[in-house]
């Protein structure tokens, strides 16, 4: 009996510790493929700070012999690309605050209040979050339109908060509905009303979540083209990605601004990637969770 | 937005929910407010809207004319739709289906080779890289990509000629038989940091003594991987595919940075071809069509997932 373990823990120890020509075989396949995955970043700081004479004569793959900055500045001017990094904030900032705001206020009714019919209104949202935006530009441009909220950020703010909550409705409920039914009671014993149980219970108690949906909406909200590529069209109003894309549409850039234009665009994602990483690794995790 | 993860939707002990109910759920009522009203306005109305004018002639000025079924005849009869569609498909395989199989390897190989053999720093550090491309906006990577792959000063040409293979540099975009195949490894490069995420957090929550007995018992690493892995982090695979589907059905940023559907029609997709009938064609009855098509293909193949996957949960 005792000998079997003996075996059997040397053969686990055996199988955990080796490593034979197959792990060198797929350390070296993950490592080409991530080498793979890393070019195009490479190919972007290589070329963000090449001298141009330097860039026609020896092309995209020469080490650059100079510092030169030119190509950045020429494409910052042509998009006006402070402004553009400023109406992002705005607006991802704006919607990811408001989102937050009316996930918890739906999520309240829905995963603790268990409002009636919830399975279905949780379904609604879920599969609105996934609908084709093509689906809704038309009417909304339409409305907008009419309210004299065309070409405004303040539409696009809108329509991304109700975008964004209808998943943060989904995702937050689930995640209420486990809320201990403890904490509730107690609050309620205490005299507390309903609005103040939400701000003074459930909210601090699921502040992490609500961090982790915070950091998605201002991404997700960061990285959309479609709707503020139709709603915002002077270029005083553009985000990021729709003023990369509307000159990548006229084809003013040339290789040389092209690889300045896509360095200053990667670079805010790679600063979000970087502060929010921790949040990020756990908010991906939480959906498949449970 | 490339993709979403979503909750498993969680099965609830009836006990509280009754609870719950039954200490008078209707005044909850109120906080669902805000969000029915704004719902209502920004989605709901606009999705009845665009359903209507598909069935009526529209410039976008004016009144609309009632044209019955005209708009779903000849989208039936339109080879730029049914070519848009069998893209669709070819972008389902590259965002989806690839990216699975892929990431499900690489994300085993990470768990069970890398960070045990070898150590758990580097799995991580290989993972946060391949995760890279996912926190770029679409149209960032994208522009980026037209830039390697421009036939002239590009960089995937350049170094062809470099090292002396000049005569495989091609113009990979321009050319109607390379636009989509190479318009689809774009987008594997892209997604499948993703799916390689979500499973190697799938895995850490699996039970290694099951796998650990399959081994002793000689079962190899794929039959493993098949038959011990695999059920147990379903749920996940059922997140990722349902997510990535979507996404390549949604696909626009790409096609509108990279290609604007061309050469002719090789890589136009139905976001694209509803896009250009709206705003460039004027024929916005014609793309409320297609954007109701597109908008029923993707409720249905998104019931149909969680219907499976409440089933599987069960």
């Amino acid at each position: 009996m005792s000998g079997t373990l003996t075996r059997h823990r040397l053969t686990r120890h055996r199988l955990t510790r080796k490593r034979g020509p197959a792990a060198w075989l797929t350390l070296t396949a993950l490592v080409v493929v991530t080498a793979g995955v890393l070019i195009p970043f490479a190919l972007i700081a290589l070329n963000a700070f090449k001298p141009p004479a330097q860039y026609s004569a020896h092309g995209p793959l020469s080490f650059p012999d100079g510092f030169y900055t030119g190509g950045i500045q020429e494409f910052w001017d042509t998009a006006d690309f402070g402004r553009a990094l400023w109406n992002s904030v705005l607006i991802s900032g704006s919607v990811c605050v408001l989102a937050v705001l009316l996930s918890i206020l739906s999520a309240y009714a829905l995963g603790i209040g268990r409002v009636k019919g919830r399975t279905w209104i949780l379904g609604a949202f879920l599969i609105a979050n996934f609908l084709p935006q093509e689906g809704l530009v038309y009417p909304l441009y339409d409305l907008a339109k009419e309210a004299g909220l065309y070409d405004t950020q303040l539409a696009v703010i809108i329509i991304f908060t109700v975008i964004q909550a209808a998943f943060g409705t989904y995702l937050l409920s689930s995640v209420l509905g486990t809320f201990p039914r403890e904490l509730l009671e107690a609050a309620r014993m205490d005299g507390a009303g309903r609005a103040r149980i939400l701000w003074r219970v459930v909210v601090p108690v699921s502040r992490p979540t609500l961090g982790v949906l915070l950091v998605f909406f201002f991404i997700w909200t960061w990285n959309e083209f479609f709707l503020p590529l139709v709603f915002l069209v002077s270029n005083q109003n553009q985000t990021v990605p729709v003023a990369l894309g509307t000159l990548q549409g006229q084809h003013i850039m040339n290789p040389l601004t092209t690889s300045g234009a896509a360095l200053l665009g990667v670079v805010p994602t790679i600063i979000f990637f970087l502060i929010f990483q921790r949040t990020m690794t756990r908010g991906v995790t939480v959906g498949s969770i449970k | 937005m490339a993709e979403t993860p979503i909750p498993v939707l969680q099965r609830r002990r009836s006990g509280a929910a009754t609870r719950g109910a039954g200490a008078g759920a209707g005044a909850y009522l109120t906080y669902l407010l805000p969000a029915v009203v704004l719902f209502t306005v920004v989605i709901a109305v606009p999705l009845v809207m665009n359903v209507y004018t598909s069935f009526t002639d529209w410039t976008g000025v004016g009144p609309r004319q009632w044209a019955g079924l005209a708009n779903y005849r000849q989208l039936w009869h339109d080879s730029e739709f049914w070519a848009s569609m069998w893209h669709t498909l070819a972008l389902v395989a590259a965002m989806a289906v690839v990216p699975t199989v892929l990431g499900l390897l690489m994300a085993a190989a990470l768990f069970d080779v890398i960070a045990k053999r070898f150590s758990p720093r580097v799995a991580s550090v290989l993972r946060a890289c391949i995760y890279l491309p996912q926190v770029l906006p679409i149209i960032v990577a994208a522009i980026v990509w037209s830039w390697i792959l421009d036939p002239q000063y590009g960089a995937l040409n350049v170094a062809l000629r470099d090292v002396g293979l000049g005569f495989l540099a091609h113009d990979l975009l321009g050319d109607p038989h390379t636009a989509l195949l190479t318009v689809m490894a774009v987008l594997i490069w892209f997604q499948l940091g993703y799916p390689v995420v979500i499973f190697m957090a799938a895995l850490q929550r699996t039970d290694p003594a099951l796998s650990e007995a399959a081994e002793i018992d000689g079962a190899t690493w794929r039959q493993r991987l098949w038959r011990v892995t695999v059920p147990q982090i379903r749920p996940e695979i059922y997140v990722v595919l349902l997510t990535c589907t979507v996404a390549s059905l949604r696909t626009f940023g790409w096609i509108y940075a990279l290609t604007s559907g061309g050469p002719g029609v090789a890589t136009q997709v139905p976001s694209y071809y509803s896009y250009q009938s709206f705003f460039t064609d004027l024929d916005v009855g014609y793309g409320s069509t297609i954007a109701t098509v597109m908008t029923l293909i993707i409720v249905a193949v998104s019931v149909v997932f969680l219907w499976v996957q409440r089933r599987h949960a069960g």
